[in-house]
């Protein structure tokens, strides 16, 4: 997917023309742009993940955040053009702490800069790598018998195996994964385990879960990043390799396996990129709760708001989760991935998961 | 200090005390050497301006404490009160119950002919000192300076040093008493006390001279007299039948009749038969014959006959202009963005006694705003800083739910979260405390029920506040999409295509369509110049009358302006002076005549009683 400078950049100025536009004609300045919440999200029956659907939200200046919108999204294009044309590029949070300094376009938090460049996606179909905008490295890594190749600071390929070439903390993936940045050599593996939290994950390498069971491991780091997902999208069209989620067993970690899944609300727009339609969750599911006997915590007043939202969610229209959400409804109880240490360090690897993948015809016992 | 013993009701008791209150000094508040000064303090201020205020003199007052070594030090208290007749002195300062008041039917700051007596005695008992006093009278040619302790066996004035002076005041009382004390400032101390007593007396001058040589002084704001108190008979209906046994056996009168009618107010000889033969008693008899058994049957009968309320003479709330000018003298440099109109009760009764609530407060500005609100408590106009948690006030604001007027309070209960300072003043004939020392207002249910009756009607001129902001708050921010922001939209967007800045009036009304009127306004000292701005964003020439109202201050010259034929995208502004004002100035109110509301932000429509109101307060109050 090439775009060039200038196509980027007319796509950039046309945004701002139908403001001009508007003004020049006497109407009210105004921007339309896909609703980008849940109730506006359908399945994409071709590629299998959730995208916008055809409902519209209307940035207008008729009222102060209205008008607020618009000139903070003219001083974002003002700001990529000039990126554009002197070759920079900026971080999301540098955008942010730039903003500072743009008067009525400043940004009150790095969230509303983020959903800004997001907006700035969907409404010009272009991503925001387009825009010389990219988030932090956050940290999200592999271990497994891949090999990939990733071009460096020098323009050159180093060729990396994530089982030999890297040590306890695994390849860390950077914020791009795109074909001009990381190339997928070859893969031996079974299966793709995506795991929520970094203890997990140290306990699964310490194990040797990825030699045991022949797979490769992804640290998620809680929800994650879009490179993690297209990196994990990538191994599952590329090396056709299933994709397995292990989260902790509570709402905001069923949201984690929806995003990987199915695509996160926020960038449904790009959902075929990024969404893996064959995941799996393996688990924490409420029913394990039960079944192992975790040692719990009870569910906040926000978890509970959490989980009958999802149940108003698309995404989890289905038996499975509709059950495992009312089964957590009606226990009160969460339970994270390192619960299941109560039955010792290694249950984990030789019980836990061998059980729940052969079960799901991952693994056969 | 000077009314004990003046009054043509007076009827000195004679108890020997002295002993006893040497020995349980924590039942009069002096339990510790911090308390203690402010015991002192406290007991004099509030002599002081019982005095003036009967005498009709704006009060004048002198505070020194010095520090005499350690743990002593030397408490001057002078006033321009009415001075002390020189006879009466030695029973006022050196007899303890040695007052007028403990039976006269009327409120006041002191009741009990205790208290600078008590202060006098604890200065002799932990310093072995006497105290000093001067005194002189209006007329009189010289003052008397009194050397005076108290002799404790039997409880009489032991004076020492008698003598005539020459004062370059008019009239006035000082005191001077030394005694073992801490000083401190901040909270329950001498210096709160005073701030609170300055709050709810504007007509009062008060200079502090604090032990380490600083003065600070309450300026008088108010140059007008309290409203005093007129004594009155007793009420009959609640007394206890002890108390009007008390008055059967002093009365002159020849029969119970005459009594009834006599010696009690609102009892008519019509209401006293009725009474009577309800009671089955002699309307003939003497009343200092009467039995126990009939007194009992009068106070039952007193109960079931249709007496009219109290007369309310006999009560002296602060009032309006009172709290207003007293809280923007003392808060004033916190800046509050809104002062209140007191709530005042109608007057209610309790075991007789008249009572009644009033409550101030100021809301917003630089108060904090995640801290628990505060009360300022008084009874009978004297602050109580002591024992909170068993006031009724404290209670009484507890237990209202100030949420639906837009305070934060966990669960509707409990001391509520905001930037307000909220003045709670309870007043009666005899307010009942929760200990001699007279430190928290005791919660009886219907003392309660009337302060929750006063919050409720604060809590809703403070939601009235709330929703006022939010209007201009809106106003405001429409104001700022059509002047600030869309200009901004067009200057940015012609720039980055590199094109001309589109005229953006058409869009302008589109979205506006009304009249907006804003002001600029600018402070030096106690002056605010106000620019007021009126922009038409209708499509049609406007004409009305506008009507500026400042908060607080005074306003120069009009305050009514017509606006004659505005064209459409047009603005005029209009300036003038406001004078005397004291801290922040909130921003001009604005109302306006002669043109449909829908079609305005920033304004108000002129009230129907416009000025009709204002008047009334005048009168009222004067």
């Amino acid at each position: 997917m090439v775009i060039l400078q200038k196509d980027v950049e007319m796509k950039l100025r046309s945004i701002v023309e139908k403001i001009y536009g508007d003004l020049m004609a006497g109407e009210v300045p105004e921007l339309s742009l896909p609703s980008r919440t849940k109730n506006n999200i359908v399945l994409d029956e071709e590629n299998l993940v959730w995208r916008y659907g055809s409902q519209m939200v209307s940035r207008k200046a008729s009222s102060t955040d209205g008008a607020g919108y618009l000139i903070k999204t003219i001083y974002v294009i003002e700001f990529i053009l000039d990126m554009m044309r002197s070759g920079k590029s900026s971080t999301l949070r540098e955008m942010y702490y730039i903003s500072e300094g743009w008067n009525l376009g400043k940004f009150h938090s790095q969230s509303e800069s983020n959903l800004t460049a997001e907006d700035l996606e969907v409404v010009s179909n272009l991503l925001r790598e387009d825009f010389k905008l990219r988030p932090e490295e956050n940290g999200a890594s592999v271990i497994g018998n891949l090999t990939i190749e990733e071009r460096n600071r020098k323009g050159i390929f180093k060729r990396i195996n994530c089982k030999d070439d890297v040590g306890d903390a695994g390849y860390q993936i950077p914020y791009t994964v795109e074909e001009d940045k990381l190339r997928i050599v070859s893969g031996d593996a079974d299966f793709v385990l995506a795991i929520e939290t970094g203890g997990m994950f140290d306990r699964l390498v310490e194990n040797g879960f990825d030699e045991e069971l022949n797979a490769i491991l992804v640290h998620l780091k809680g929800q994650p990043a879009r490179s993690t997902r297209r990196l994990l999208k990538r191994l599952n069209t590329e090396l056709n390799l299933p994709v397995i989620v292990f989260t902790d067993g509570d709402p905001w970690s069923f949201r984690i396996f929806a995003s990987v899944a199915y695509g996160a609300i926020k960038t449904a727009h790009i959902s075929q990129y990024l969404a893996v339609p064959t995941a799996e969750f393996v688990g924490i599911t409420a029913t394990d709760i039960l079944t192992y006997d975790l040692p719990t915590d009870r569910l906040s007043e926000h978890d509970v708001d959490a989980l009958n939202s999802e149940l108003k969610d698309p995404r989890f229209n289905t038996d499975f989760w509709k059950s495992e959400i009312e089964i957590m409804l009606k226990t009160g109880k969460k339970a994270e991935q390192q619960a299941l240490a109560k039955y010792g360090l290694d249950f984990v690897t030789t019980e836990y998961l061998p059980e729940k993948l052969s079960q799901l015809g991952v693994i056969r016992r | 200090m000077s009314e004990k013993g003046r009054s043509p009701h007076s009827s000195p008791v004679e108890i020997s005390i002295s002993e006893f209150f040497e020995k349980n000094r924590h039942i009069l508040g002096f339990d510790s050497p911090q308390k203690a000064l402010y015991m002192i303090v406290k007991e004099a201020l509030d002599n002081s301006l019982d005095a003036c205020e009967e005498n009709g003199i704006l009060p004048d007052i002198y505070i020194r404490i010095a520090k005499v070594d350690q743990d002593r030090y030397e408490i001057t208290i002078r006033d321009n009160g009415p001075g002390i007749g020189r006879k009466e002195i030695p029973n006022v300062f050196g007899k303890l119950l040695y007052g007028s008041r403990f039976h006269a039917y009327k409120q006041s700051r002191g009741q009990q002919g205790i208290g600078i007596t008590a202060a006098v005695l604890y200065g002799q008992t932990t310093t072995g000192k006497p105290s000093e006093i001067i005194t002189k009278r209006a007329g009189d040619d010289v003052a008397f300076r009194f050397v005076l302790g108290i002799n404790v066996k039997n409880n009489t004035p032991n004076v020492m040093v008698e003598e005539p002076v020459i004062w370059d005041q008019k009239s006035g009382t000082e005191i001077k008493i030394t005694a073992r004390a801490r000083y401190h400032t901040g909270k329950q101390s001498v210096v709160e006390y005073m701030r609170e007593t300055a709050a709810v007396n504007p007509n009062m001058e008060l200079t502090y001279d604090d032990p380490d040589g600083n003065r600070m002084v309450f300026r008088r704001v108010a140059d007008m007299i309290s409203r005093t108190a007129e004594e009155v008979k007793p009420y009959p209906v609640g007394l206890e039948i002890g108390e009007i046994k008390h008055l059967a056996g002093q009365s002159s009168r020849k029969t119970v009749r005459e009594f009834l009618v006599g010696d009690f107010s609102r009892i008519t000889p019509g209401i006293a038969d009725e009474i009577l033969s309800f009671a089955g008693v002699d309307i003939e008899k003497r009343p200092g014959k009467l039995t126990t058994e009939e007194i009992s049957r009068i106070k039952d009968a007193m109960r079931k006959v249709n007496v009219p309320p109290p007369p309310l003479r006999c009560l002296s709330p602060f009032g309006e202009i009172f709290i207003r000018k007293g809280l923007m003298n003392v808060y004033g440099d916190l800046k509050p963005s809104f002062y209140s109109k007191p709530v005042e009760r109608k007057p209610s009764v309790y075991n007789s006694n008249p009572f009644s609530v009033e409550v101030g407060f100021v809301y917003g500005g630089d108060l904090p705003v995640d801290q628990q609100i505060r009360i300022v408590r008084y009874a009978n106009k004297v602050p109580l800083l002591y024992q909170a948690g068993a006031c009724a006030i404290t209670r009484a604001v507890q237990e209202t739910d100030w949420r639906p007027y837009g305070l934060e309070q966990r669960g509707g209960n409990g001391t509520p979260y905001g930037p307000l300072i909220l003045l709670v003043h309870v007043y009666g004939v005899r307010i009942p405390y929760t200990s001699e020392s007279k430190e928290a207002v005791a919660p009886v249910p219907k003392i309660l029920e009337e302060i929750k009756a006063a919050l409720r009607t604060a809590g809703r001129e403070l939601k009235r506040y709330h929703q006022k902001s939010l209007k201009r708050k809106k106003a405001y921010e429409k104001f700022n999409l059509v002047g600030v922001m869309l200009p901004e939209i067009a200057r940015k967007s012609a720039s980055l295509l590199g094109r001309s800045v589109p005229d953006i009036d058409p869009v302008i009304s589109k979205i506006a369509n009304v009249l907006f009127i804003t002001e600029d306004i600018s402070k030096n000292g106690d002056r605010v110049s106000v620019t007021c701005h009126v922009f038409n964003y209708t499509k049609q020439i406007r004409s009305f009358r506008l009507v500026a109202f400042p908060p607080v201050g005074n306003i120069e010259g009009t305050d009514e302006f017509n606006i004659e034929k505005l064209e459409s995208s047009r603005r005029i502004d209009i300036d003038f002076q406001v004078s005397d004002v004291k801290g922040n100035y909130p921003g001009t109110i604005y109302y306006f005549k002669g043109i449909d509301p829908v079609h305005v932000l920033g304004a108000e429509p002129l009230p129907a009683d416009w000025k009709v109101s204002g008047i009334e307060v005048e009168v009222g109050d004067s």
